[in-house]
């Protein structure tokens, strides 16, 4: 039973993420230091935003954003601030520049190229439709013989 | 002993797969029928035996036989009966046993309900199917053996995951494994169909029920997993797109395009080689999600088992299945000319738009969810690839599928006119349009995304609506609606079950109210025209836990609607706390509370949101696997399937 309580005792009871007196009383700060948490990992989590997360260094970094937003800072100035201290793995939307762009544009070209190569395919389907109403010589010829006989 | 019978009856299975796949094709590569015939016996044999394999672990867990090892890592006497049998699957070794059975079970049903394909096809069939088959019973014996004894077993066990013992997440594994797998079949028959040198209407005809099949257990089992997340979790997200998440949702946007691809092969005898590309690949990505969870190769939040030796023994099934079946493709290219001819503007066109829609979707998560992977392997960058890149990258590709999907589907074959297509939609667009401009008009100062949503969600279901009616006729009549083929009613169901998750999606995520505040024992607190009053908090106890539970009055205009129990549980013998929220599920909207912490002067920390049209995104799921259900239940399955050897194989429709 001693060892229960002391299993208890050391447990982490899931807390709310965020927590009420983390809350700023400017309603405009908060909603922008909210924002801002839905973008930045948790690195301690598996995929959650410290926004969700009940982690201990979650809370550190909902508070480390609110008071870097206190303090004046604009929302990329925060951002650049943590990236700063904790590496790119914060961000949960990877920049677009460098290799990302590689990343950001899969979509939008693996498209285009997909729409170029259904056109092609379409256009070919129908042009087979357009030939193949009219007889091939070989066709014409069998026509003829059998119309002949 | 039972425990070894399994054990021994598993062995068999590998062994029996080994013959079902060498003599089968062989006999159908030499054209001898006896040979061939093996593969219906072997595939009935090889179910049996793996089914009584995964009947002897589940015994060990009913019975808490700790002296099995994997018992002990995952059971207690104190668990309900429930999660004692869930346990079975919710570890590794054990859910790679529910794979076998399931790709056995496909085998099995392939060849009781096979009876109308040609005997070579259907060896073939079999004999690639047992091949997966002896690729994966190599894996779980020798690396992954659930059936291992400890020398001196412990009095008990160490729990299951508590986050996994759930109603939800009981049976999400079942259904996603009949989906995953169940792409299995259709892989099978893409090769057999290659190795056959024959894809013709009648292969397109044999394997879309099969694949109808795999998509709609995979829509449950991914409905079931974000119906959890979204209770469980505490916060009452309903996707993540964790990598997890991702496995399970790129095999089913590939299937759902397959879906669609093989009705254009059945129908029009064009799409060939893509249809089979698909058909391989989708069960490809089946592999790569079984990697991905497998080898917790992306760490995440559903990734439980870390082995580098099973990842790595996963990699070589995949490279070798896929480097086969693709190799095998390019030298079969020119089996596969298309027949069909067909104008710009038809349903062909609008079919091969939605195939492009979701190929390129899926290519989207895809490199979404293995970018990480590759910064760090070759730059050296550890970076996070999370929702927001998502919610920016994948959506406007379904955005673009909700907008002309009604009009595929009400456009003729071969040749059709967008005008008259318009046309007949003209009211389900003016409804849409009226719903969206009142979403709009009702919400102040928040963002377009709802009426976008409530748009894009009406104009689904409205469109499905008008598809439906045009079917009975110029005219259209009640009574011709209950005689149209169940196919017809499947497809406008499962667009619409597509529509109603894309309101869900909407009205949750543009309307959501959050209130996070602390509350003293009998406060009352308004959220969004709720009365909402912690009654009590108390100390319970659950069978294998420890609760603290809330007691919230739901009050709506003076009038007690409900008592909500939001509960903090922790479980001991698994040393894991997990929430569970307490939610008053409405059709409009759900009323969701979560219990905080407690404050030093004794008041407690309460999250409250208010979710519209929430359950709205299940239900979609619901009713597009309903749909799935419908439409493999229509007349031309049933009687190919019950005409068994009587009927000849229809050898494809004519191409004009």
């Amino acid at each position: 039973m001693k060892r229960l309580i002391l299993i208890l005792s050391l447990l982490v009871t899931p807390v709310l993420a965020v927590e009420p007196d983390e809350i700023l009383a400017d309603p405009k700060l908060e909603e922008r230091a909210r924002e801002l948490s839905k973008g930045l990992r948790c690195l301690v989590c598996r995929n959650e935003s410290i926004d969700e997360s009940n982690a201990d260094l979650a809370k550190d970094l909902r508070l480390l954003v609110r008071e870097r937003l206190v303090a004046g800072d604009t929302n990329d100035q925060v951002i650049d601030f943590v990236v700063d201290r904790y590496g790119e793995y914060v961000l949960l939307k990877p920049t677009t520049g460098g290799a990302n762009l590689v990343l950001w544009a899969t979509g939008p070209i693996v498209l285009l190229l997909a729409i170029g190569a259904g056109a092609m395919f379409v256009r070919s389907r129908r042009r087979s439709a357009q030939t193949s109403d009219d007889l091939t010589d070989e066709e014409q010829a069998r026509l003829k013989e059998i119309m002949g006989e | 002993m039972i425990v070894e019978l399994g054990h021994f009856a598993l062995i068999l299975a590998f062994a029996v797969a080994i013959v079902q796949t060498v003599v089968p094709l062989i006999g159908a590569h030499k054209g001898w029928r006896s040979w061939m015939a093996v593969a219906e016996p072997a595939a009935t044999a090889q179910f049996i035996l793996v089914a009584g394999s995964f009947a002897a672990l589940t015994y060990a867990f009913v019975t808490s036989d700790f002296s099995l090892r994997l018992v002990v890592l995952n059971s207690h006497t104190a668990k309900p009966l429930l999660y004692k049998i869930s346990g079975v699957w919710g570890n590794h070794e054990g859910s790679m046993l529910l794979w076998v059975l399931i790709l056995a079970l496909f085998g099995a049903t392939a060849a009781w309900f096979g009876g109308n394909l040609p005997p070579s096809l259907r060896a073939r069939v079999l004999g690639v199917q047992a091949s997966v088959g002896v690729a994966f019973y190599a894996f779980v014996l020798f690396t992954s053996n659930p059936f291992q004894r400890l020398a001196q077993p412990p009095f008990d066990g160490q729990d299951l995951n508590p986050l996994l013992q759930d109603p939800g997440l009981a049976f999400h594994p079942p259904f996603l494994y009949l989906g995953y797998v169940g792409l299995s079949i259709c892989f099978s028959f893409a090769v057999a169909a290659l190795l056959e040198g024959r894809v013709d209407a009648a292969w397109g005809r044999w394997v879309r029920p099969w694949t109808l099949a795999a998509w709609l257990f995979l829509s449950i089992g991914i409905g079931l997993g974000s119906w959890w997340a979204y209770y469980e979790l505490g916060w009452g997200g309903f996707w993540f797109w964790d990598p997890v998440e991702n496995a399970s949702f790129m095999p089913w946007l590939i299937a759902a395009a397959l879906l669609h691809s093989a009705i254009v092969v059945e129908k029009r005898e064009v799409l060939k080689s893509w249809t089979i590309l698909l058909a391989i690949t989708a069960f490809g990505f089946s592999l790569i999600g079984t990697f991905i969870v497998r080898s917790g190769v992306i760490t995440s939040v559903h990734a439980f088992a870390n082995d580098p030796e099973r990842g790595m023994f996963i990699l070589f099934i995949l490279a070798f299945f896929m480097g086969g079946a693709l190799t095998l493709f390019t030298a079969r290219a020119s089996i596969m000319q298309a027949k069909g001819v067909f104008g710009v503007v038809s349903r062909e066109t609008m079919l091969v738009a939605n195939n492009i829609l979701l190929a390129v979707s899926c290519m989207v998560v895809f490199v979404g969810t293995l970018w990480p992977l590759f910064a760090e392997l070759f730059m050296d960058r550890k970076l996070s690839v999370g929702p927001p890149f998502f919610n920016t990258a994948f959506t406007p590709f379904m955005v673009i599928l909700a907008l002309i999907l009604p009009v595929g589907a009400i456009m003729p074959w071969k040749r059709g006119r967008l005008g008259r297509a318009l046309k007949q939609l003209r009211w389900a667009f003016a409804l849409a349009l009226a719903i969206a401009a009142l979403a709009w008009a009702m919400q102040t100062g928040r963002s377009a995304l709802g009426p976008i949503g409530i748009f894009l969600g009406t104009w689904l279901v409205a469109g499905a609506a008008v598809d439906l009616w045009s079917r009975t006729g110029r005219k259209g009549s009640f009574a011709r609606l209950w005689r149209l083929p169940r196919a017809d009613w499947g497809k406008s169901v499962a667009h619409s079950g597509f529509g109603i998750t894309i309101l869900g999606i909407a009205g949750l995520l543009a309307w959501e109210v959050e209130d996070v505040r602390v509350v003293a024992i009998g406060e009352t607190f308004d959220v969004a025209g709720y009365e909402l009053r912690l009654n009590d908090v108390q100390e319970l106890r659950g069978p294998n836990y420890f609760a603290t539970t809330g007691f919230v009055s739901l009050i709506k205009e003076g009038v007690a609607v409900t008592e909500l129990r939001p509960e903090k549980r922790v479980y001991p013998v698994a040393g894991m706390p997990t929430t569970e929220a307490g939610i008053d599920n409405g059709f409009l909207r759900d009323v969701y509370v979560v219990l905080g912490d407690r404050q030093l002067d004794g008041s407690w920390a309460v999250r409250t949101y208010i979710k519209p049209l929430a359950n709205w995104i299940w239900l979609g799921t619901i009713v597009m696997a309903l749909g799935g259900l419908l439409s493999l239940s229509d007349r031309r399955y049933r009687v190919a399937a019950g005409a068994a050897k009587a009927v000849k194989p229809t050898q494809g429709v004519p191409a004009e």
